[in-house]
C-alpha cells in the first residue's frame, strides 16, 4: 500500500511540470497586457511602455520562464502584479471561504442526495423514483445562479432570514459562518445533489439485481439492512468518485456562485487574474488546482480499498 | 427565607450590575459605513495606475494641496495661503496648521516637492505643467515655491484636479519611489488610515477614522472645505455582480452603492429608504476611437463620413434606457460643464445618410478594404455600443468589416498596437470617458491631436494643438469659453474620434440609514457621512 502511494505520488512530478509549462506558454501567448491594464484608459502609449519595462515583461519569454520555474522550485508561487501581495498570501485569504463552501455545498448535497438516489432505486419505476428523478433532471438543468437569485429574493429580500452575500469567518463564530454559507450551499448543491442521486440510483440499481441481494432477501434480512449494509456498501466505489471529483472542481471552479453570493473564494480569485492578466496569480492558482486534484484522485484511489477489498490486491 | 430572597436581590444587583459595566461597550460599537464602489482596490498606489479606483482610494488616504467644490471650482486644501507674482510665473504655497502623517510625523513642504514631482511623471495634466515649470522648490518646512517658464493658467486647476491620477501629497519616502513601480507603505495624511492587514484584495478594503486629522473650518463642499469624518471605519465591500449589489443595499447590507446597474434603478428608486443622488457634471460620454495611423481613416474624408453613418440617439435607448439618464449631447468636452459647446456640430446632427458617406468613403479612396473593429463583449456599456454601432454600419453595404470579438483586456493590449489591421492592428474600437475628464481640453486626452504623443489613434493636427496650448494659457473663463468653441469646430472637421451620447450613473444610497452624502462627478468622499 505504501509502495503504490509512494509510486502514486512521484507520478505527479511529470504531471506537474507539463502543467507549468502549458499554463506558462498559454498566458503569455494569450493577447492581453497587464501593462496596459495598469495603466488605465487615459495612458498614453509611452506609459504602458515604462509600465511593461518594471515589471520585466519586455523580457525574452525564455527568460521570464526560467524565473518562473526557478521561483517554483523554491516553493514561491510569485507576487500578484496588482496587489503587489504574495499568490501564497491571496491564497491562504480565499482557501477557508472555498473549502466551507465545497464541505458545506457536499454535505447538502450527499445527505439529501444518496438517500433520494436510494429510495429511487428500490421503489425503480414508481411515482417516488419518477419525481427523483425529475427533481435530479431539474438541477441539472435549472442555472445555478437562478437558483441563487431566487434564493437570495425569498429568504433574504422577502423573509431577511438570512444574509443576501458576504462571508463571515470562522474566527467569528460558526453561527455566523453557517449562516453566510447557507444560501450559497444550497444553491450549488443542487446540481451536485441531482448528480450524486443519479449516480446512486443507477449504481443501487445494479447491485439490487445482484444474487447476493437475492440471497439476503431469501435469507429475511430486513428492507433496510439489504440497501444500506449489503447493496449501498457495493454500489459506493462510483458514488465515492463522483463525490471526490466534486469535491476538487468545487475548490477551484465555482466562480458564479462566488460572484452571486460574494463569497470571496478561489474561484474569483482565478477569473479576476485572468480578466486582468495577473499572470502570476493564474499560474499560482492552476499549479495549485493541478495539485489538489492529483490528491484527491489519490485519496478516491485509497478510499476504493475500504468498500471493495478486492482492490486491495 | 429572608436569607433566599436577599440572594436573589443580590443576584439581581449582580447581574444589573453586569449589564451596567457592559453597557459602555454597546456604546462604544463602532459605527461602519459599509459601501460597494464601481470596482474593487487591488492596487494601492494612485500615481502607478490612473484607475479611478486607485483614485477613490488616494482620496481615503491622502490629502491634496487643492481641491474641488460642489461647482467645480478649486479651493485650498492643504495649503493655506499662496501668493503669485505679477508675471504669473511664481508661485509661493505655505501649508495650513496641523497636517501629520497616519505615523505622526508632519507633512513639510519636502514630502509635497517630491509628491509633485512623482505624479508630474505619470499624469497627463501633470506632465502638461511640468513642461512649463522651470523649478519647484521647498522654501521653508511649510513654504514651497513654483515658479514656471511662462504663465501657464492652470497651475491651480492641475492641483484640485479629481477623477484620475489625483495630485496626492505622501511622504517623501514613498514620493521617491520610481513611479512606474508600487509602493510598499500606505501612509497618508488625509481623513482616514488604511488597515493593510484587513485588505483582501478582490473583497474587502478597510479605513479606519484618522484621530490625528485636523479638517479645515470651511463647510464642505465637492472635495474641498472641512473633511470631517463621522463614522469610525468605512468599509468597500466588493460585490461583482449588480444584482447582487442592488439585493444588498435593498436588504441594507450595505450603505452605499457607487454604480448601480442602470437597468436596477427603477428597482431602487421604489425601494423605500433608497436615494438616487447624481452631481450635474457626472456621467459618462462613449468614444468610437478610429485609427489615424492607417486607411482609410488616415484620410479625413473617411472620417467625416463615419458622422453620416452613427446616429448618436440609439446608443443612449441601449445603454440607459431611462430617459432621465440620458443627454443626447453633441460637445466634445461634455454636457452641463462650462466648456460645453456644439460648435460645428451640424455635420453629425443631420440624419444618417448611406449616400453621403459613401461618397465621402470614395474620396478617400476606400476600395472595400476590411474594416477591423476590437469589440470588446464582456463591458457593460461598450458591448451594447459595439453592437449597435456595428449594426449602423452593416447598413452602408459598401464597407466590408471586420469585427474582432474579444474580452476588455485584449482591446486594451491591441489598440496599442500601431501595425497595420492585417498584422494585428486594427481600424475602430469603442470606449468612454467621464464627463468630468473630458470638460477640461487638457485633460480630455483622447481629443489631443499630438500625432505620436496623442493617446490610441494617433490623430495629428497642429492646429488643433496650437488651440489648446492657447486655452491652457488663457487666464480665464470667457476666454476658454471662446477657445473651446474653436477646438469643437477644429475637432469636428478633422475627427479625432465619434462621440456618442453622454449618459449618468447617479450614486445609491441607504437615505434611512445615512445622512450627508456630498454630491460629486467622480471619486465620491466618505467624509461628512453620519450614520444613523
Amino acid at each position: 500500500m505504501t509502495t503504490y502511494i509512494l509510486r502514486r505520488l512521484l507520478a505527479t512530478i511529470p504531471v506537474m511540470a507539463v502543467v507549468a509549462l502549458f499554463v506558462f506558454f498559454l498566458l503569455h501567448l494569450t493577447p492581453g497586457d497587464p501593462a496596459a491594464v495598469i495603466a488605465g484608459d487615459d495612458a498614453s502609449p509611452a506609459e504602458v511602455d515604462g509600465i511593461r519595462r518594471k515589471l520585466g515583461l519586455d523580457r525574452p519569454i525564455w527568460e521570464q520562464f526560467g524565473l518562473y520555474v526557478w521561483n517554483l522550485l523554491r516553493g514561491d508561487l510569485g507576487t500578484s502584479i496588482f496587489s503587489n501581495l504574495p499568490v501564497m498570501t491571496l491564497v491562504k485569504q480565499r482557501l477557508e471561504p472555498s473549502l466551507v463552501l465545497a464541505v458545506a455545498t457536499l454535505t447538502v448535497a450527499v445527505v439529501l442526495a444518496i438517500p433520494m438516489g436510494v429510495l429511487a432505486a428500490w421503489k425503480a419505476r414508481s411515482a417516488i423514483d419518477r419525481v427523483v428523478m425529475g427533481f435530479s433532471v431539474l438541477g441539472f438543468a435549472v442555472p445555478v445562479f437562478l437558483v441563487g437569485y431566487l434564493l437570495i429574493y425569498v429568504f433574504a429580500i422577502q423573509l431577511r432570514w438570512l444574509p443576501v452575500q458576504g462571508y463571515q469567518p470562522l474566527a467569528n463564530g460558526i453561527g455566523g459562518t453557517l449562516r453566510s454559507i447557507t444560501l450559497p450551499a444550497l444553491a450549488l448543491g443542487m446540481t451536485y445533489m441531482a448528480l450524486i442521486a443519479r449516480i446512486t440510483r443507477a449504481s443501487m440499481l445494479e447491485v439490487l439485481s445482484e444474487d447476493y441481494i437475492r440471497t439476503a432477501r431469501a435469507k429475511g434480512v430486513a428492507t433496510s439492512s439489504v440497501l444500506l449494509r449489503h447493496a449501498l456498501k457495493n454500489a459506493a466505489v462510483p458514488i465515492v468518485t463522483v463525490i471526490g471529483i466534486g469535491f476538487a472542481l468545487l475548490i477551484s471552479g465555482v466562480v458564479i456562485t462566488e460572484t452571486v453570493f460574494n463569497i470571496p473564494g478561489l474561484g474569483r480569485l482565478t477569473v479576476d487574474a485572468i480578466l486582468k492578466r495577473d499572470y502570476p496569480i493564474i499560474q499560482g492558482l492552476i499549479i495549485l488546482f493541478a495539485a489538489s486534484k492529483v490528491l484527491v484522485n489519490l485519496l478516491i484511489d485509497i478510499s476504493y480499498t475500504l468498500f471493495d477489498p478486492r482492490i486491495r490486491q | 427565607m429572608l436569607n433566599g430572597s436577599r440572594r436573589r436581590w443580590g443576584l439581581a444587583a449582580s447581574f444589573a450590575a453586569g449589564l451596567a459595566l457592559m453597557s459602555p461597550a454597546v456604546a462604544q460599537t463602532p459605527k461602519t459605513l459599509k459601501v460597494t464602489m464601481h470596482a474593487d482596490v487591488r492596487t494601492l498606489d494612485p500615481f502607478w495606475t490612473t484607475q479611478t479606483i486607485a483614485g477613490i482610494h488616494g482620496m481615503m488616504v491622502y490629502d491634496t494641496l487643492f481641491s474641488s467644490d460642489g461647482d467645480l471650482k478649486p479651493q485650498p486644501q492643504m495649503v493655506d495661503k499662496w501668493d503669485v507674482s505679477a508675471d504669473r510665473k511664481v508661485y509661493t504655497f505655505t501649508l495650513r496648521d496641523g497636517l501629520k502623517f497616519h505615523d505622526g510625523s508632519p507633512v513639510t513642504s519636502k514630502d509635497v516637492v517630491a509628491s509633485m514631482n512623482r505624479w508630474g511623471k505619470r499624469d497627463g495634466a501633470g506632465k502638461q505643467l511640468f513642461g512649463y515649470t522651470a523649478s519647484l522648490e521647498a522654501k521653508d518646512d511649510k513654504t514651497f515655491v513654483w515658479t514656471l517658464k511662462e504663465p501657464y493658467g492652470l497651475l491651480i486647476e492641475s492641483l484640485a484636479k479629481i477623477g484620475t491620477s489625483i495630485p496626492f501629497v505622501m511622504r517623501e519616502k514613498e514620493a521617491l519611489v520610481d513611479p512606474f513601480k508600487q509602493i510598499e507603505e500606505v501612509v497618508g495624511s488625509g481623513p482616514f488610515a488604511f488597515k493593510k492587514e484587513e485588505w483582501v484584495p478582490g473583497s474587502k478594503t478597510v479605513y479606519e477614522k484618522f484621530a490625528g486629522y485636523v479638517p479645515r473650518k470651511e463647510p464642505p463642499s465637492g472635495h474641498a472645505g472641512g473633511k470631517v469624518v463621522k463614522v469610525d471605519r468605512v468599509e468597500f465591500i466588493w460585490l461583482s455582480d449588480p444584482q447582487t449589489a442592488q439585493a444588498a443595499l435593498v436588504a441594507g447590507e450595505i450603505d452605499y452603492l457607487e454604480n448601480p446597474q442602470p437597468d436596477f434603478l427603477p428597482i431602487l428608486e421604489s425601494t423605500p429608504g433608497v436615494k438616487l443622488e447624481q452631481h450635474p457634471a457626472m456621467g459618462t460620454m462613449g468614444i468610437i476611437q478610429l485609427n489615424h495611423l492607417h486607411p482609410p481613416f488616415n484620410n479625413v474624408k473617411a472620417r467625416q463620413a463615419m458622422y453620416h453613418l452613427i446616429n448618436n440617439a440609439d446608443y443612449l435607448n441601449t445603454i440607459a434606457a431611462d430617459k432621465k439618464l440620458q443627454k443626447l449631447c453633441y460637445s466634445y468636452f461634455g454636457c452641463g460643464v462650462d466648456m460645453e459647446t456644439d460648435a460645428g456640430s451640424e455635420i453629425y446632427r443631420a440624419p444618417p445618410d448611406l449616400k453621403k458617406a459613401e461618397a465621402l468613403f470614395k474620396e478617400a479612396g476606400y476600395n472595400g478594404e476590411p474594416i477591423t473593429i476590437l469589440h470588446a463583449t464582456d463591458h457593460q456599456y461598450i458591448n451594447p455600443a459595439n453592437l449597435v454601432m456595428i449594426q449602423q454600419l452593416r447598413k452602408a453595404s459598401f464597407l466590408k468589416l471586420d469585427v474582432q470579438a474579444m474580452d476588455w483586456g485584449s482591446v486594451v493590449s491591441r489598440r496599442a498596437k500601431k501595425e497595420p489591421p492585417a498584422q494585428g492592428g486594427w481600424n475602430i474600437f469603442i470606449t468612454g470617458t467621464s464627463v468630468l475628464s473630458s470638460s477640461n481640453p487638457i485633460t480630455h486626452v483622447s481629443v489631443g491631436m499630438g500625432c505620436d504623443k496623442a493617446w490610441f489613434g494617433w490623430p495629428c493636427d497642429q492646429k488643433f494643438e496650437d488651440l489648446r496650448k492657447q486655452w491652457a494659457f488663457a487666464q480665464d473663463v470667457d476666454t476658454r469659453k471662446k477657445l473651446a468653441v474653436e477646438l469643437s469646430k477644429r475637432a469636428y472637421e478633422q475627427v479625432p474620434y465619434i462621440s456618442f451620447a453622454q449618459w449618468v450613473n447617479p450614486v445609491a444610497y441607504r437615505s434611512d440609514k445615512i445622512s450627508g452624502v456630498l454630491p460629486v462627478p467622480s471619486v465620491p468622499p466618505m467624509w461628512n457621512i453620519e450614520k444613523k
